[in-house]
């Protein structure tokens, strides 16, 4: 069971976790630049971007391995500047999962325990718990040449939930997993932090793990925040094109504003005949401006029969590839114009008569609100 | 790569190992000789090993041997691998090229120089010549190859065992007694090893920094086939030949396997 978590919408609620304007600089290159975060206790936080957006950086600045060119980091109150990586409450698992290789699965899992020396006994007890939760008991003494990715994965986790960290990073944790394995592994990830009640923090650069498994994801681009929202938010809300495209498919539609009527916004684009009707009353656009629409493939409908002339939001196009992915349909539409637009539908029974073929002429079309306006 | 080994193939394996080993044998074949002659056959016989456990002089040679070949061995070890830590290490710094162009300076430079060189040195400070000038200078000869080993060992560890360990709380010093050190160990090894048969079989050193009481094996082979060859000699040699073939081959399995299993684990 979920309870309703959202203490970032709390103004008295205070993070566990706080970036202040961290800037971190190797020679030229800025891998982060004036970053303002903050991170709440009990969070499942994903930090998403692609390689070598500074994600890592990031991470690694708060295990202690990097320190920030300027900007402060606090944890639990206590500014963490100088304080090395061993005296930190924070601990992390490896996207190399770096599992000792000449000890074996018990002495990896043991290894932080001893550094804090803590009474044998207690020790096995707690080695024994971590490896019922990630279900290894049976290959506590073998060694990690002798397991598999999955197990050694199993290991790199419990090795560093055994301290019971505060906040436990994980840099690309299912990265070297199988498909099929990878997703077992989310949803298991998820109920181990929901059981332990611990701060995670993950670095991915796979959008799907991180909406799978984020309360709130932070979207980085060449070492900046580009939003902070929670899955849903980024992608029904993306505020740039950039996270738009990176954060599922997306279908971009550039044009100029109108005007607005009714509330809704009017843009000409080449794309259509018609100017499109838009429903994203947030924006404050002014007429004239370049701005992109950026609608999501599943939420365009195709069809072969002409709408009708009262319908708005209407395309017109020739089917170029179709993909048949079992429970979606790809539809691949070339415009007018040369651009190609995707739209999936859901093959929701298993037989259709009369298929929509291959260069058959169609018409897409979509709700005002199924689109959203990015300003260029 | 074909697996066939052709006629010229076979011809050329043998000519090269006959050109490289053939001496040798003869000198291994020759050490079982039941007859004084060094070039002739008599039949085979131990007799000149048991000579040779009983000639005080180079019994006393081949402890002084021993006992310098492990100090510097020791030494060279440790220095060598904080050289090949320090060289991997501290990332680039200004005359990082120069430093290792320094360390591995001993390996390619003539031992007539090194061994004249260090004589020179000796003298200069005034230090007398015996056991501790040839384990000193026999130091300065193993240490760049006890670097090599250890850092091609280094060159492939993966750091983020090290930021592990860190993570888990051990500080920097206990990182690299409980996790580096452990790692490398088999290259370390290895490095010993080399540096002790090195040593082991070294004249032209020895001799330019040799002094009273301090006569090694090399030596005392040397001047002995000065005066006239003995199979004794001949069976001396076989055993420092055995020793060195041994130790090479240990050093090399290990460094090896040290560096096939890091590998593996990167994986």
């Amino acid at each position: 069971m979920r309870r309703t978590f959202a203490p970032w919408s709390d103004p008295d609620a205070k993070p566990l976790i706080r970036f202040e304007n961290v800037t971190k600089r190797f020679g030229d290159a800025v891998a982060a630049d004036n970053l303002t975060l903050n991170i709440f206790e009990g969070e499942f936080f994903c930090l998403l971007g692609p390689s070598g957006c500074g994600k890592t950086t990031l991470m690694r600045m708060l295990a202690g391995f990097e320190f920030p060119s300027e900007g402060v980091i606090t944890l639990a109150g206590q500014n963490l500047a100088g304080v090395p990586p061993y005296r930190r409450p924070v601990n992390m698992m490896f996207q190399s999962y770096a599992l000792f290789p000449h000890m074996s699965v018990e002495k990896n899992i043991a290894f932080g325990l001893k550094q804090d020396g803590l009474p044998k006994g207690e020790i096995v007890a707690r080695v024994g718990e971590m490896l019922r939760l990630v279900q290894l008991e049976k290959l506590a003494r073998r060694y990690p040449s002798q397991l598999s990715g999955g197990q050694r994965q199993r290991v790199a986790l419990a090795r560093a939930l055994a301290k019971k960290p505060k906040v436990l990073l994980l840099d690309e944790p299912l990265g070297a997993l199988d498909k099929k394995l990878r997703e077992e592994t989310q949803f298991e990830l998820m109920d181990i932090q929901h059981d332990l009640g611990m701060t995670f923090i993950v670095v991915t650069h796979d959008q799907e793990e991180a909406m799978t498994m984020a309360d709130r994801i932070a979207v980085m681009d060449h070492g900046r925040i580009v939003q902070v929202a929670t899955p849903g938010e980024i992608y029904e809300q993306p505020k740039t094109r950039f996270i738009a495209e990176f954060v599922g498919d997306v279908n971009i539609l550039e044009g100029h504003v109108l005007g607005q009527e009714n509330g809704l916004w009017r843009v000409q684009t080449p794309s259509a005949e018609v100017p499109l009707t838009i429903d994203d009353p947030d924006e404050v656009l002014h007429s004239g401006q370049a701005v992109a629409i950026a609608v999501r493939p599943e939420k365009m409908v195709i069809q072969r029969e002409w709408p009708g002339p009262d319908a708005i939001n209407v395309l017109t196009g020739e089917v170029w590839d179709i993909g048949y992915l079992g429970d979606w349909t790809v539809y691949r539409v070339r415009l007018a114009t040369g651009e190609i637009l995707r739209v999936t539908r859901a093959n929701a029974s298993r037989f259709v008569e009369n298929p929509i073929d291959w260069d058959e002429q169609v018409y897409i079309t979509f709700a005002p609100d199924a689109a959203v306006i990015l300003a260029e | 790569m074909t697996r066939r080994l052709s006629p010229f193939n076979v011809t050329a394996l043998v000519l090269g190992f006959a050109f490289l080993y053939l001496p040798i044998l003869l000198l291994v074949v020759y050490s079982f000789n039941a007859s004084r002659l060094v070039t002739v056959w008599g039949g085979f016989s131990t007799r000149w090993y048991g000579m040779l456990f009983r000639n005080e002089a180079l019994m006393e040679a081949a402890w002084v041997t021993f006992r310098i070949a492990l100090l510097t061995a020791s030494v060279a070890t440790i220095l060598g691998t904080l050289a090949a830590l320090a060289l991997t290490r501290y990332g680039r710094f200004p005359g990082l090229t120069l430093f290792t162009g320094m360390v591995y300076a001993p390996m390619v430079m003539p031992e007539v120089i090194t061994g004249l060189s260090l004589l020179l040195f000796f003298v200069a400070i005034g230090l007398d010549r015996g056991f501790w000038t040839i384990t000193l200078a026999h130091t300065t000869l193993t240490m760049c190859f006890v670097t090599v080993v250890v850092q091609a060992r280094l060159v492939t560890f993966d750091r983020s065992l090290e930021e592990a360990a860190m993570d888990l709380g051990a500080p920097p010093l206990r990182t690299f007694f409980a996790v580096t050190l452990p790692l490398i160990a088999p290259s370390i090894v290895a490095g010993f090893l080399l540096a002790f048969t090195l040593s082991l079989d070294d004249l032209v050193i020895a001799s330019f920094n040799t002094g009273p009481g301090a006569t090694t094996l090399p030596i005392r082979i040397y001047s002995a086939v000065r005066l006239g060859l003995s199979p004794e000699v001949n069976a001396a040699s076989t055993i420092l030949i055995g020793i060195v073939t041994l130790g090479v081959i240990a050093a090399t399995l290990l460094s090896k396997r040290s560096v096939i299993r890091s590998r593996r684990n990167a994986h």
